[in-house]
């Protein structure tokens, strides 16, 4: 079952005089619970297509349909909603608002979405057990390590049950073994709780726990590998 | 949640919090002491005003204030009398007056004079010179051919307690009255005009004198309590005037009888909430700027907060907590502060004699003591807040403004 399709996405930026084409009429779609990495080399278009699968972005042609909502339809209301409601961030960096403790960041989605606060508290505490961060809560992300702040915001991202976790380059700023640790832990929660992750990454060892490796080059898809 | 992120979010940068903090309790503080100033010397200059003689409320024969001469005299006493005790709230004051313009002279010097016939006693309740015996004695209602002057009088006519004064006005029968008083005791007053303007004599001697009879030039009340916006007085005159229901008689308010002092209360208060505009204007740029600036820094959260799926006027809301947060606390301890201050000042006063000469022209007390009136308070406060946020929605629409796409990309 489809939980992105997009069709024909094309995408130009400009770049002082320049003008970039980012996208250039990508197709993809993923299916429900896939990990799929989008991989490829700086500039490729990987952060683009992410953005505008997650609607921070706004392609110049083609739709995008994230578990069938086509954002086409879609105003900005609409489109902050379904991001709330439906779609998980995980960024390559500043992930985390810093003056709010672990579990308020988990929180902090939840509390957008009017979760009444002791059901927030303990799936927020819940979920951060599940990331290895027991008896972290309280800790401000300043008061984390990279790799620790990043797992909070793969909680953050996860704790509502969104239908698909975009992860930007989540492993970019961390060393080699933490980043694994990370990547491990999302593709625990792909399996046991059947998450859909997309992610981006150039990094060959995170490319290689991914179940399907999309290749994007020069803002087209030229090669799609389904490896589990 | 929102309101503990508002909060940690103005701590963030500490001293940049402490600064813009400063400018609000500054502003506020200034708004606070130099309100308690101007309202110190208002009221003061408004009690010395209705204390010289002029009363909460005075009635007359109706052409006495266009021509105060004898003849326009009132004679009616009994139905005023009847009305005055009937009409007026407890703790009112009154007396009766014989007041006319008069030539005193003795072996050094002559001069124009306001020659008050006065009831002592009830007088004494109502005006200053209840409590502005410096020497000798006060009169007494029995005294025959006594008479008390002022300090500054004394001087002029280079005279002294014991020493006789020839008093020279038009009688009823328009004939030259003159009578010799002698001098019993001194006064001191706030203006050193009314020290050598007014001369006191009992109401029955100068009655006497004048060949008016029962005939009194008018009437002093002086209510419980001053309001200084004159509304009590208003509706103690008109209940009066229904009252009495005669037209031979105006009653006024000291509202009317000191129109000069009521267009400068009016100036004052205008002056006030200038002030106030112009203090909010050089907080106002402050405010935005620290807000600009802490929107700048923070351009990739907001980013982050609307890709997590947060409206526009969610952050907003949350930035303009955050200036709520901000000038509550400025103005808090901007009042606490400029309490204190004026409290502290309000000990001894500001002694302002070393300006006698100016101040006395405007009636302004020697001494001045400030006062805080509660609604001065109230707008400082509302000023400083509502304007504060309003500048704030400038800097939050900024941050509201923010693509998630952009803001995350920034550096």
């Amino acid at each position: 079952m489809a939980i992105v399709e997009t069709k024909n996405i094309k995408k130009t930026y400009k770049q002082g005089k320049v003008i970039v084409e980012a996208l250039c009429g990508v197709d993809l779609i993923v299916d429900k619970a896939e990990f799929v990495a989008l991989a490829g080399p700086s500039g490729s278009g990987k952060t683009t297509m992410l953005n505008i699968i997650g609607g921070l972005d706004v392609p110049d042609s083609g739709s995008v349909i994230v578990d069938n909502n086509r954002f086409a339809d879609m105003n900005q209301a609409g489109l902050a909603s379904l991001r709330l409601h439906k779609i998980g961030f995980v960024f390559q960096a500043f992930n985390l608002i810093p003056v709010l403790s672990a579990i308020e960041n988990v929180e902090y989605v939840m509390l957008l979405q009017g979760v009444p606060k002791i059901e927030r508290y303990d799936r927020a505490k819940e979920i951060l057990d599940d990331v290895g961060l027991k008896g972290k809560y309280d800790r401000r992300p300043a008061e984390l390590s990279g790799g620790q702040q990043q797992r909070v915001a793969v909680a953050r991202a996860i704790v509502s049950g969104p239908a698909i976790v975009l992860a930007d380059e989540p492993t970019a700023n961390l060393d080699s073994k933490t980043g694994e640790d990370l990547v491990l832990m999302m593709k625990k929660m792909n399996t046991g709780k059947k998450v859909t992750f997309i992610f981006s990454t150039h990094d060959n060892m995170v490319m290689d726990y991914a179940s399907r490796l999309v290749t994007i080059k020069d803002g087209l898809i030229v090669n799609d590998e389904n490896r589990s | 949640m929102y309101i503990i992120l508002a909060w940690r979010n103005i701590w963030r940068n500490p001293r940049r919090t402490i600064v813009i903090l400063l400018a609000v309790i500054i502003g506020v503080w200034s708004m606070i002491f130099l309100g308690a100033l101007m309202r110190g010397m208002e009221t003061q200059m408004v009690k010395n005003s209705i204390s010289t003689l002029t009363g909460s409320i005075q009635i007359h024969h109706k052409d006495y204030r266009n021509d105060p001469v004898v003849e326009n005299s009132m004679n009616d006493i009994d139905k005023l009398d009847k009305a005055l005790s009937t009409i007026l709230d407890p703790g009112t004051h009154w007396a009766k007056r014989v007041r006319v313009n008069a030539i005193a002279s003795n072996a050094r010097h002559a001069g124009g004079v306001t020659l008050v016939g006065i009831e002592p006693e009830k007088e004494a309740k109502i005006s200053f010179i209840g409590k502005a015996m410096i020497s000798g004695r006060f009169l007494l209602a029995e005294d025959k051919n006594k008479i008390i002057v002022g300090k500054a009088f004394l001087k002029k006519f280079n005279t002294k307690i014991g020493n006789k004064l020839i008093l020279m006005s038009q009688d009823t029968q328009k004939e030259i009255a003159s009578k010799a008083f002698r001098i019993i005791g001194i006064f001191s007053a706030e203006s050193e005009a009314v020290e050598k303007q007014i001369v006191f004599v009992p109401i029955s001697q100068a009655a006497n004198m004048l060949k008016m009879g029962e005939s009194i030039s008018e009437i002093s009340i002086m209510l419980p309590r001053l309001d200084i916006t004159g509304r009590n007085e208003t509706r103690a005159a008109e209940k009066l005037i229904a009252a009495i229901n005669d037209d031979t008689f105006v009653i006024e308010t000291w509202h009317q009888l000191l129109p000069m002092m009521k267009a400068y209360l009016k100036m004052s208060g205008f002056f006030l909430y200038i002030w106030y505009f112009v203090v909010f204007i050089a907080m106002g740029f402050g405010i935005v700027n620290t807000t600009l600036m802490a929107i700048f820094e923070r351009m990739r959260e907001f980013g982050l907060m609307k890709a997590l799926g947060m409206r526009p006027f969610q952050i907003i809301k949350g930035v303009v907590t955050e200036t709520f947060f901000l000038l509550v606390l400025g103005i808090l301890t901007g009042n606490i502060l400029g309490f204190l201050s004026v409290f502290a000042i309000a000990i001894n006063g500001i002694d302002l004699s070393a300006l006698a000469a100016g101040v006395q022209m405007w009636g302004i007390p020697r001494i001045l003591y400030p006062e805080i009136w509660a609604q001065d308070v109230v707008v400082a406060g509302l000023v400083v807040l509502l304007l504060g946020i309003l500048v704030s929605l400038y800097p939050a629409f900024k941050a509201a403004r923010v693509t998630p796409a952009q803001a995350m990309t920034k550096n």
